[in-house]
């Protein structure tokens, strides 16, 4: 850029020190201008990312009679928010462990399904498979509340053909498979898709049968793609609200992100917002546990189905 | 002429999609749980909700006995037609003046997306040009940008009426005593912000994603032919980053649409400044309302599935990806074309070339 009467010069006449010049990076004002643009861009990045996330920390840690208090330190720091979480006004640990078993339970079975489904996709040939790609990801485009209003209606035994469902687990899993398996088929099959088919091939060439190709070769290979998957649609049944906030109502089935919610009447007027935000920084922490560990792996799922 | 359709009919019939070499009953077998889950999971709740969005429960005195007789008549459309129409429905006075609950709801569902996804996406692709230029730092960038991804929402929304407290540290920073959580445009503000912070860093993400497919010569071309940064910008990076960005606009649009979590954690229900088709959706199933309910998620069902297609079809969103299913598609298409070229009286020529596969999808896909 700084150097351009140099690139008209004729190949020939350019000597080997003037190459490695010319290779080496420029480092002109223009340059440090952009260095230092970067850093402010990224700092702007970082700072817009956590400070409302900094804030509930801060909350967090003052004392329960300061909640209000606007202070960028929490003065004196406590953590008697923590321990008020677990009162056991609150439930709170209930909560956690209905949080773990739904999101667990939904991500087991959506994997089960999703896998056999995703591999089909992704390598079989057959009739009908555009319809069934748009079903799928079609159904993961549904506004919640549209399977919500019959759902309420039948689980609560309206119809009469349906049992009472409310204040189930069944009740919290069923309908998180909804948005749950679309997600993992959408990932597993961008993911089968990059694995090259040569590898089944070359297994059924040595004798292997479709399904022990399947077994032996690509879920090895595929560990990884089904991890991410796993990861996210953990994440995902773990932040959901509506589903869990409508059929698990009474304090031995709500999930976690339904508890916090709920924390707001208990005390009357004055809302709780240490405890509250307390008890959502112990929501939010296993997540972000799992975020540090496999940011990479989290990334590359979430754009897996964009790109390809 | 009639001799040359016979000669070519027959192995059209045996065999319409050559594709489907016998993987069709496989397919069948490993998608069938799949399927089986969606069908039971969404499929039937929509038909219910198409069906039970045409009856309507009145809890009418039975003239003979005087009891309460709750009953289910059909009302066709009478659900829909009766909530827009200001003589039959209840009205409310949000930010857009007084009308029709649904209207109003409406026009909120409308106003968020619209505001929401533009803001993210500026944002988001600022964010991806900012991240694809550092040096260093990235790890610590990514981390950052993945936490308001992962803050379950309505942990979000309780952060943020926190924030937007009367005597919050929102108010506290820009000196002010705004009423951000007392029903008004302010509280459309505070759910606008809200919104945009926890997505635009996702939006982020995709977009530097698209960008990072993007081959450095290229840019090293337009340099040398004298291209501006901005020309570069709407020449070359905007065009290629395309195919994935507008998928990811695609869902957060749709995501947005059903926006439920922020205005329930931050105002609560029946708030008609901030009040959704998907709020409003769900106090009437909350009352035990199901038809109206019933109606109105089945108009934001439409809604997204109309704004969908747009996508598809305007943007050319690449949802399914596939390219099995698009050379499908392009062969189906060649042969209709081929068979109005036969049907005119021209040649048949190209009519065998209609049943050549031209795709290598499963073959030579990396």
């Amino acid at each position: 850029m700084s150097t351009p009467g140099t690139q008209l010069t004729p190949a020939y006449s350019t000597s080997q020190d003037e190459v490695a010049a010319l290779n080496k990076p420029v480092r002109d004002a223009r340059f440090w201008v952009t260095a230092v643009l970067s850093v402010l861009g990224m700092a702007a990045i970082v700072i817009y990312c956590l400070l409302p996330f900094y804030w509930m920390i801060v909350s967090s840690l003052r004392l329960p009679t300061m909640g209000m208090s606007n202070d960028f330190l929490p003065n004196p720091p406590s953590t008697e928010n923590f321990i008020a979480v677990f009162s056991p006004v609150n439930n709170f640990g209930r909560a956690l462990l209905n949080s773990v078993i739904v999101s667990s339970v939904t991500t087991v079975l959506t994997l089960l399904f999703g896998i056999l489904g995703a591999y089909s996709l992704a390598r079989l040939r057959f009739r009908g498979k555009g319809v069934i790609l748009a079903i799928i990801i079609g159904t993961s485009m549904f506004p919640g509340i549209t399977l919500l209003v019959p759902l309420l209606k039948m689980f609560t035994g309206s119809y009469g053909w349906f049992p009472n469902w409310m204040n189930t687990y069944q009740a919290l899993i069923l309908p998180s498979l909804s948005f749950g398996l679309p997600l993992c088929v959408w990932n597993l099959t961008a993911y089968f898709r990059q694995l090259p088919v040569e590898l089944e091939h070359s297994a059924m060439v040595d004798g292997c049968t479709p399904a022990q190709a399947f077994r032996q070769i690509i879920m090895p290979l595929a560990a990884p793609g089904v991890f991410t998957t796993a990861i996210l649609v953990f994440i995902a049944v773990w932040n959901e609200f509506m589903i869990a906030n409508t059929f698990g109502t009474t304090k031995a089935m709500m999930t976690a992100p339904v508890a916090v919610n709920q924390f707001t009447g208990s005390l009357g007027f004055n809302t709780p917002f240490g405890t509250i935000m307390a008890a959502g920084v112990l929501i939010t922490v296993p997540l972000l546990i799992m975020v540090l560990l496999f940011q990479r792996r989290i990334i590359g799922g979430l754009t897996a189905g964009s790109l390809k | 002429m009639s001799t040359i359709t016979q000669a070519a009919a027959p192995p059209a019939k045996r065999k319409k999609n050559a594709l489907s070499d016998g993987q069709g009953q496989l397919a069948a077998l490993l998608l069938s749980p799949t399927m089986l889950v969606l069908g039971v999971v969404v499929i039937i709740p929509v038909f219910l909700s198409i069906r039970e969005s045409l009856f309507f429960k009145s809890d009418a005195p039975d003239p003979n006995t005087g009891m309460v007789v709750s009953s289910e008549q059909f009302v066709g459309l009478g659900n829909y037609l009766n909530a827009f129409n200001s003589a039959t429905a209840d009205t409310v006075a949000g930010v857009w003046g007084t009308m029709p609950r649904l209207t109003n709801a409406f026009l909120n569902n409308m106003w968020f997306t619209v505001v929401c996804v533009a803001l993210e996406t500026v944002l988001g692709v600022a964010m991806a040009l900012i991240m694809a230029k550092a040096f260093r730092g990235q790890g610590i960038v990514r981390a950052a940008i993945l936490v308001p991804w992962a803050i379950p929402t309505i942990v979000s929304a309780m952060m943020w009426k926190l924030i937007f407290d009367a005597d919050g540290v929102a108010n506290k920073i820009i000196g002010t005593k705004i009423l951000w959580l007392q029903d008004n445009a302010w509280s459309q503000l505070a759910i606008i912000i809200a919104d945009v912070w926890k997505t635009a860093p996702f939006i982020g993400l995709m977009a530097l994603a698209g960008l990072q497919t993007i081959d450095t010569q290229v840019y090293e071309a337009a340099k040398v032919d004298g291209a501006s940064a901005w020309r570069q910008f709407t020449q070359i990076t905007l065009p290629l980053m395309k195919p994935a960005l507008v998928v990811a606009v695609l869902f957060r649009t749709l995501s947005t649409m059903a926006i439920f979590e922020l205005p329930y954690g931050m105002m609560g229900l029946n708030k008609y400044s901030v009040d959704t088709l998907s709020t409003f959706a769900f106090v009437e199933a909350r009352a035990t309302r199901y038809g109206p309910a019933a109606a109105y998620s089945v108009l934001l069902f439409l809604l997204v599935a109309v704004v969908a297609f747009l996508f598809i079809k305007l943007l050319g969103a690449d949802v399914i990806g596939d390219e099995e299913v698009k050379a499908v598609a392009a062969q189906k298409k060649r042969r209709r074309l081929a068979a109005k070229a036969a049907a005119h009286g021209q040649p048949a020529a190209s009519v065998g070339g209609g049943g050549v596969i031209t795709t290598t999808s499963g073959e030579g896909q990396q």
